[in-house]
Parts: structure tokens; sequence; C-alpha cells
């Protein structure tokens, strides 16, 4: 025989002071957990969404960041001639020679100086990029002093809106464009002429090549040519994976430390239930007695008090994972150590998320529970409806 | 007398209850005490900077560089004793997992940090050897480098793999030196760049500028930064202090959400006691109107429940504490170099003792309430 469920929602109910602050405990917890996660996922989705898939990026062997490569004119001129990379319509490979700089800009609201990325593209560059579109104005014109900005940029930053002037590497940059890039790095970028941009900053060598393959599977056979040319030190790499290379130092450092924090508090939202649970069935040793005198087993009771801590468990879930989703209004912005420059990324809540949150939850409330529900079972019928 | 024994008794009644809510205190007390001090270490570089050094940067960004005449320029400036040239070198250590900072320095640099403390004989040793290097203690012991042994390093920035053989380690003048980075010669790293990739030679990343005065900074600064006005490469210079907070400002963010976290554990454990001290009060409904019928007043009733809240906040906070400070060094040996410095600051300690009590008195209030208020006869005819 099984005792309803009513029975152990209704004991929540009566003791509503308890049930609120346990549950909020829990919720708290939940919170953590959700909220860490989905700051994790948002920065690699951001990344992530900024490679695509068939581009290849090519920098100078080891350099694992755009900043710190170089590639002369020469060797980006034979990685633009091998026959793995398309040609666009205009008879034109469709490749992107790129130089990115670092420039410091102060923020908007705070006046704190930020290194921010800028990317001086080629003729091909936007063309690489489907996932960035124009806003607001228009695209820049090759050869002059004009630039478009990502709208992090526009929005974080002095002088970053369309007419505005930028200066940086002794000129006025005048911005013509603001474009949207659908959550990715290049949302917090400011993008110009290559050529440009490496007259201003006495350049000689572009910093990377971007490329897009005839089919995606050509890499295989590009990367090997390239690494046996004896006048090429370049890395080749799909743009994807560099993109999640970058993310990988700071994704690390958000979930290990979520991780810890969750586990850390949860063992203080767990003692809290325990607690609860322990004082539930101290209070109701009488009521233990009478439901077992009247043919309840003790796997029945067990059942009873243990449904009652997920049932606490459960409140805490639904109010953390919604704390956690108002999260999702929230965009962050800081430094990614490995590029070294501004990156923003939001907080991003996902099925999986919510799910796992829900779960760590009812575990919670389940630990929680088992002791004082294992002392509810094993109280002997007698002693308990004595005990008044 | 009597009204302590009360006290103690009272907290003591539910041996289990209480220690559960004490381990959950300790918890708590222990992860806010360790967070508040991980914010620490990300401002130790601005703690350890002294007043009388600045730093010269490109005023594009750090990552581009100075040409190396600025330097002869810049001593010339009235109140400057002494330039010495730094270069992020950014070299991996068998894996990128193993950061630590390196820098190619001029010959003046260890002089200008004088709490870098370095013996003599291996200070000698260093300048007499090109590829020679300067440890920090904390380096040393994390990766087992001793004098003499030859560490390889693969550069990034600077590409090729580098050998340098450890001349010297340093120790740091106090707890708040960063004894984790990594200093060579930077003729070593000049002399080789030139041969093997030209564009990157007499190039300097940042010059560290001691002035004779801490008072004029602002001046003396200012002056350098006129000194290159409209030149190809304008400069920026300010405190060493400053320089480093700039780092730190551009990860606020995270910083900001180690933050917040910390307090929400504060409130976390909050609810859990809250929830304690909510449970006693009702089950000594009866035992306070008996008081109250006996004829103490409500004041002695808030005494007993604050008393047994505090009380117990306060065994859980001094546990708290005293576990902070080994936990704390466990965990700094276990991240190694990344944070350079790990100190349990008296501030954290202050800060988790008022969090502690202010626990326990919130944590009373509503029992207490509801006890001063309960009626004589409704307490009596309560059975918890």
């Amino acid at each position: 025989m099984v005792i309803p469920f009513r029975y152990s929602l209704r004991n929540l109910r009566a003791r509503r002071l308890t049930t609120i602050l346990t549950s909020g405990g829990m919720a708290l917890v939940v919170f953590v957990f959700a909220a860490v996660q989905m700051l994790d996922t948002g920065l690699r989705q951001t990344l992530v969404a900024t490679g695509q898939p068939d581009n290849i990026l090519v920098t100078r062997r080891a350099a694992g960041t755009e900043i710190s490569s170089a590639v002369d004119r020469v060797q980006a001129a034979i990685v633009e001639a091998q026959p793995e990379i398309a040609t666009g319509p205009d008879a034109r490979r469709i490749l992107s020679k790129e130089a990115v700089v670092l420039i410091t800009l102060p923020k908007r609201d705070s006046g704190v100086a930020t290194n921010v990325t800028t990317r001086g593209i080629g003729p091909a560059g936007l063309a690489l990029r489907p996932q960035v579109r124009i806003v607001e104005g228009r695209m820049f014109e090759f050869g002059t002093s004009q630039i478009i900005v990502g709208q992090s940029i526009a929005r974080r930053f002095n002088g970053a809106g369309v007419g505005q002037q930028l200066r940086f590497g002794g000129r006025e940059w005048t911005v013509v464009g603001v474009f949207a890039a659908s959550g990715s790095a290049f949302d917090s970028e400011v993008w110009g002429d290559a050529d440009q941009l490496m007259q201003a900053f006495r350049r000689q060598n572009y910093s990377s090549v971007v490329a897009r393959l005839t089919e995606a599977g050509a890499l295989d056979a590009l990367a090997q040519r390239l690494d046996n040319d004896p006048r090429l030190t370049l890395d080749v790499k799909r743009e994807r994976e560099f993109y999640e290379e970058q993310s990988k130092l700071m994704s690390n450092f958000i979930s290990y430390l979520g991780l810890t924090l969750s586990v850390i508090f949860s063992i203080g939202a767990m003692i809290g239930a325990m607690i609860t649970m322990y004082a539930a069935v101290a209070n109701r040793v009488g009521e233990i007695g009478t439901l077992r005198a009247l043919g309840f087993r003790r796997a029945a009771v067990l059942w009873a008090f243990l449904f009652e801590s997920i049932a606490l468990g459960a409140v805490g879930g639904v109010v953390g994972v919604a704390l956690a989703s108002l999260m999702q209004f929230v965009q962050i912005s800081t430094l990614n150590w490995q590029s070294f420059s501004e990156l923003a990324f939001s907080f991003t809540l996902t099925p999986r998320i919510v799910i796992s949150s829900f779960a760590f939850a009812l575990v919670m409330g389940v630990i929680g529970g088992f002791l004082p529900a294992v002392r509810a079972a094993r109280l002997n019928i007698i002693d308990a409806i004595r005990a008044i | 007398m009597h009204l302590i024994k009360l006290i103690f008794r009272n907290a003591l009644r539910h041996k289990l209850r209480t220690g559960l809510t004490v381990v959950g205190l300790v918890v708590a007390i222990l992860s806010f005490g360790l967070l508040q001090t991980v914010v620490d270490a990300w401002y130790a570089g601005a703690e350890g900077a002294a007043p009388n050094r600045l730093i010269t940067r490109n005023a594009v960004s750090l990552m581009v560089p100075l040409p190396l005449h600025y330097r002869d320029k810049i001593r010339s400036v009235d109140g400057v004793k002494a330039v010495a040239a730094a270069n992020w070198f950014a070299g991996v250590y068998q894996d990128p997992k193993n950061f630590f900072p390196q820098f190619a320095v001029g010959p003046a640099y260890f002089s200008i940090y004088p709490e870098y403390r370095i013996p003599d004989a291996q200070y000698r040793a260093f300048v007499r050897d090109r590829a020679g290097a300067i440890v920090g203690r904390k380096l040393a012991q994390t990766y087992g480098f001793r004098v003499g042994d030859v560490v390889p390093l693969k550069g990034t920035i600077f590409p090729g793999t580098w050998t340098f053989v450890v001349r010297g380690i340093y120790d740091g003048a106090d707890a708040g030196t960063d004894t984790s980075q990594f200093f060579f010669h930077w003729d070593y790293l000049n002399e080789t760049a030139k041969t093997r990739m030209p564009t990157l030679a007499n190039k300097i990343g940042i010059f560290v500028v001691q002035i004779a005065d801490a008072d004029r900074a602002a001046e003396v600064s200012e002056e350098i930064d006129a000194l290159f006005k409209n030149s190809p490469a304008e400069t920026l210079t300010e405190t060493e202090k400053a320089f480093q907070i700039g780092f730190v400002k551009q990860t606020e963010a995270i910083l900001i959400a180690v933050r917040i976290v910390s307090f929400l554990v504060i409130f976390i454990i909050l609810a859990v006691m809250a929830n304690t001290m909510a449970m006693t009060a009702r089950e000594r409904r009866g035992e306070y109107a008996t008081l109250k019928a006996l004829g103490f007043g409500g004041g002695f009733l808030a005494t007993l429940i604050f008393g047994e809240s505090l009380l117990i906040a306060a065994i859980g906070a001094v546990i708290g504490v005293v576990f902070t400070f080994p936990v704390a060094d466990w965990f700094a040996s276990e991240m190694g170099t990344l944070f350079p410095v790990f100190e349990v600051s008296r501030e954290t300690v202050v800060l988790q003792a008022a969090c502690a009590l202010a626990v326990g008195a919130t944590a009373a209030l509503f029992p207490a309430r509801r006890a001063i208020r309960v009626r004589i006869v409704d307490g009596l005819r309560a059975i918890g």
C-alpha cells in the first residue's frame, strides 16, 4: 500500500516558512549551477559561431593567436595559389589576407581602457563570413580610412557610432557602418582595409590568411602540402577549430570554478534539507506510528518522506532555473586571456542545462532526505504511537 | 550566568541539528573566505606595485612595440633615475597549460625591482651567461627548476625553441611579491631576433621607469609622453599601479561574478540557519509561554533566541576561519603559478566573522518577534 503523494505535499504546505527557506537555499544553489553553465555555453557558442566550417585560417606556426602571428606577402601569395582554395564568381580566389591589431579604446560607461581587436580585411573578407551583415550605414571603401564596427563595439565605446571618428595609428578613422555578426566574436571587432591598417601601423606582414576551401574535405591535402613546403612556416586550421581553441582557457576556468562552487554550495543546501527533514520526522513520530499501525509498510513511510524531500528539491529547482533564465538578458564582456582582447557574450540557456539543473536539484533533495526518511522508516510502532 | 547556561543547553538540545547547522556554516564561511581571497589574488599585482615606478608603453596598445632608442630619450627626462626595457615573451614550457610570465629584461631591471632578492653570486652568474635566466621561488618549486637546469621554451611571438639556463632563483621581499616569473636577458632575445626575424629586432614591449621622487609621478609621466607626441609611436606612461589595475579592470566582469557568488553562499546559509532557528522556536512555543507565565519578559526570550543563534553562528565562524588558512594553502599549491600571490588577508577574516554574525542575528529576527508576541494561553495550548 502506498501513502498518497498528497500527504507529503500537504506537509510541505503546513510548514510554509520552513519549506520556503529550505527550497530557497536550494534555488540559489541551482541558480549558481545553471548560471555558470549558461555562461560557459554562451562563451563557446560565441566563439564557435565565429568560425565557418569550410573556412581555413592560416597563421604562423605555433602562434596560437592572430595577434602574435605574422604571415609575409610571399607566404600569403603561395597560400593563395593553392588549388584547394575556392574561386569566386569574379574569378578571384575567395581569400582574405588580414592584419589584426589590438587597439585601446575607452569604454563609454566606465572609461576603462579596453583592448579591442581591429581587423584589416581583404576584398573577400565579408563574403567569407556570411554571418556578418551591415545593419546600419554601409560597408567601408577599400583604399580609404573608413571603418565599420561590430554592434557590441558601437554600443559600448565612445566615438564608435556611424559618422563618428576613432583615432588610432596616427590617423582619424571614420566609422561608416555598424555590422551584426549573429552573436559571434566579430561583434566585438573593428574592421577596415588591411592595407590601410598596415600602413598606419607600419607593418610589413599580414597576421593571418582566411580562405574558403573548394570542399570541406580538402583540408588534409592542403595542410600536408603547406607543411612540406620549405618556404613556409605556417599552421593551417579550420577556422572553427581555431576559435574553439581560443575559448578553451576561459571556458575551462569558468566550468571548473562553477562546478567546484556548485558542489560546495550544494553541501550547504543539502544540510538545510536534512535539518528540515529530520525535524519533520521528529515532529511526526506519533503520526508515523499511526500510519504504521494502519498497515502502511516501512517502505511506504520511507517513500513518503523521501518524496517530501524530493518535492523540496523540485521547488528549489523550478525557482532556481526560473531565476537563471532571467540571466539570458544579461550580456557580459570581458578580456579573453587567449586572444588578449575584449569579447562580449551572453548567458545562453539550453534544454540540456534546464534538465541538468533540475536533476541536480532533485539529487540534492534525495541526498538530503535519505537519512531522515530511513530514520522514519525504522521507528518502532509501539514507541512511535506512545510518543506524543 | 544562568542565562548563558540556558543558551548553551538550548543550543545543545538537538545535537544533530546544531551539528548540521554548524557544518553548513563552516562550509559557507570557508568558501566565502576562499572566494574573497581569489578576488584579492587578482589585485595582487596592483598591490605589489611601487609608487616610484612608471610603465611606458605604446599608446595604441600593449601589443604594439616601441623603438629601442626611446630608452635613452626617456632616461634624459628630469627626475628619471633608471630605465629598463622589458619584453613579454609568451613562451610555452612543454604544454600551453603550463603558463607563467616570461620577460626579456634590460640590465637595469633588477635594480628597479629591489623586492626581487637574488643572492649576489647567482646574480653575477646570470650577468655572465648570455642565455641565463632568473626564476622566482614559487615557479622553481612548481616545476622543480634548480640552478644550472636547462629550460626550453617554445616561442609564440618569437618563433623557435629557446633554451635558457637557470642561473638564479629570487625570493620576494614579502608575501605579496610575485615569485612566479621568469626573466632572461633582453640582449639575448634581440641578438637572436636580428638574425632570425629582423622585423622583431630592436623593439621594446614596455619601459619600466624608476623616478627619484614618487610625488612627481604625474609630472614625469606627462613629460615622457610629450617627448614622443606626434611621432609614429606615441607613448602612454602611467604608474605601475594604474598599469596593473588596467589589466584587472578588463576582466572585471568575472571578478564581479565571483563577488556576487561569494555573497550568494552567505544567503544560502542564511536560509539554512533561519530555518533551524524557526523550527527550534516553533517547537519551544510552549516553553516560551511557560517562561512568560513565570514572569520573564519578552526581552529575556529575545535574548535567549538571539544568544542561541549567535552562539551557533560564532562556532561555525571560528571553525570556518581556522580552516580557511590550510585550505587556502592547499588551493594555492594546487593552482601553481596561476595565482602568484594567494594570501588570506585580515579584511577577509573580518568580513567572514561579520557575515557569520549577520547571519546569526538575521536568523533570530523572526523567531524572536514571534516569541515576544506569543500569548501565554496560545503558547501553552501549542503542542509543537
